[in-house]
């Protein structure tokens, strides 16, 4: 049975629901405790959402240099599969791990709802459950989610298909349209919107956020 | 103590949403003409004097922590008594 570990910061708050989210869908999940620099043999890592360091500084920042983020980037660096949700995203802009930045929101507001998404690539490890063009829904809640990278960073970033997930009507003004990217290489995935919460009939409208936990687990059974 | 001076401001191509909002309210309140981007100052307390070594350190720390690059420039000054 896959292991995937969820990271959990001071001021995370979605750790237990990532970790749910997992068992929910066949893998074994796996704390993971940010001041350790033991990722426990997983095979796989997810930087759940929330507001690690009460968002101090910039979001994400400080997170960055937590001691288990130097294992985590050496891991993602030889291909192991890391999933950012919301403030994970933010801490893999943070870490250079994925290319861009996000600033607040461009109509200030706190959004939380439903969000129709477009499957850009289903060429990583977190969405090869998906097909190419898929129109999908999952939940959003963020303040400061609006994407922003350089026209430079950009032009690579649709040359190379990096960019895996785009808003269907963009809650935050991302370039774009941008709600999630991936990494050259295509293991390390991050993006605003939370599947963990799309996962159960009884709290959400939609289930689509479980595709995202099968991908990974048929990315690393055909592996081994 | 000697003291050192991290200005940090997002990029003039990145959208400014707070800037941009405190800009709208100046105008309301009759403020005419003032344009505003909202950015960050560090202050530095530096032990034991400062020297080439340490404004190179405090560059290093405002590049890899202070600010972030791809959205920010910063500027490092030493504040005169």
């Amino acid at each position: 049975m896959a292991r995937i570990g969820v990271v959990t910061f001071p001021g995370t708050l979605d750790d237990v629901d990532a970790l749910r989210a997992v068992r929910l869908c066949g893998a074994q999940a796996v704390t993971l405790w940010h001041a350790s620099d033991s990722l426990d043999g997983v095979d796989a890592v997810i930087l759940p959402g929330g507001f690690s360091y009460g968002d101090y500084l910039r979001c994400g920042a400080i997170a960055r240099f937590a001691p288990i983020m130097d294992e985590i980037i050496a891991a993602a660096d030889k291909g192991m599969p890391v999933l950012g949700i919301c403030n994970g995203f933010q801490v893999l802009c943070e870490s250079h791990l994925l290319p861009g930045a996000m600033i607040r929101n461009e109509g200030q507001r706190f959004v939380c709802r439903e969000q129709k998404l477009r499957v850009e690539s289903n060429d990583t490890t977190w969405t090869c459950a998906f097909g190419s063009g898929d129109e999908i829904s999952i939940v959003v809640k963020h303040g400061e989610g609006n994407y922003v990278c350089d026209d430079e960073t950009l032009a690579r970033l649709r040359d190379n298909q990096q960019i895996v997930f785009r808003y269907i009507g963009n809650p935050n003004g991302s370039r774009d349209d941008i709600a999630g990217v991936t990494n050259e290489r295509g293991n390390v995935v991050g993006l605003m919107p939370h599947p963990e919460h799309s996962v159960d009939p009884l709290v959400s409208n939609s289930t689509d956020g479980r595709a995202f936990f099968a991908s990974v687990q048929s990315f690393l059974a055909a592996r081994v | 103590m000697a003291r050192v001076v991290v200005d940090v401001m997002p990029k003039p191509e990145i959208l400014d949403p707070q800037g941009k909002a405190i800009t709208g309210s100046l105008a309301r309140m009759g403020f005419d003409g003032l344009s505003v981007r909202q950015g960050k100052r560090f202050e530095v307390d530096v032990a034991g004097g400062i020297t080439d070594e340490r404004l190179a350190q405090i560059k290093e720390a405002a590049e890899k922590l202070l600010a972030n690059t791809v959205i920010e420039s910063f500027s490092v000054h030493i504040e005169e008594d």
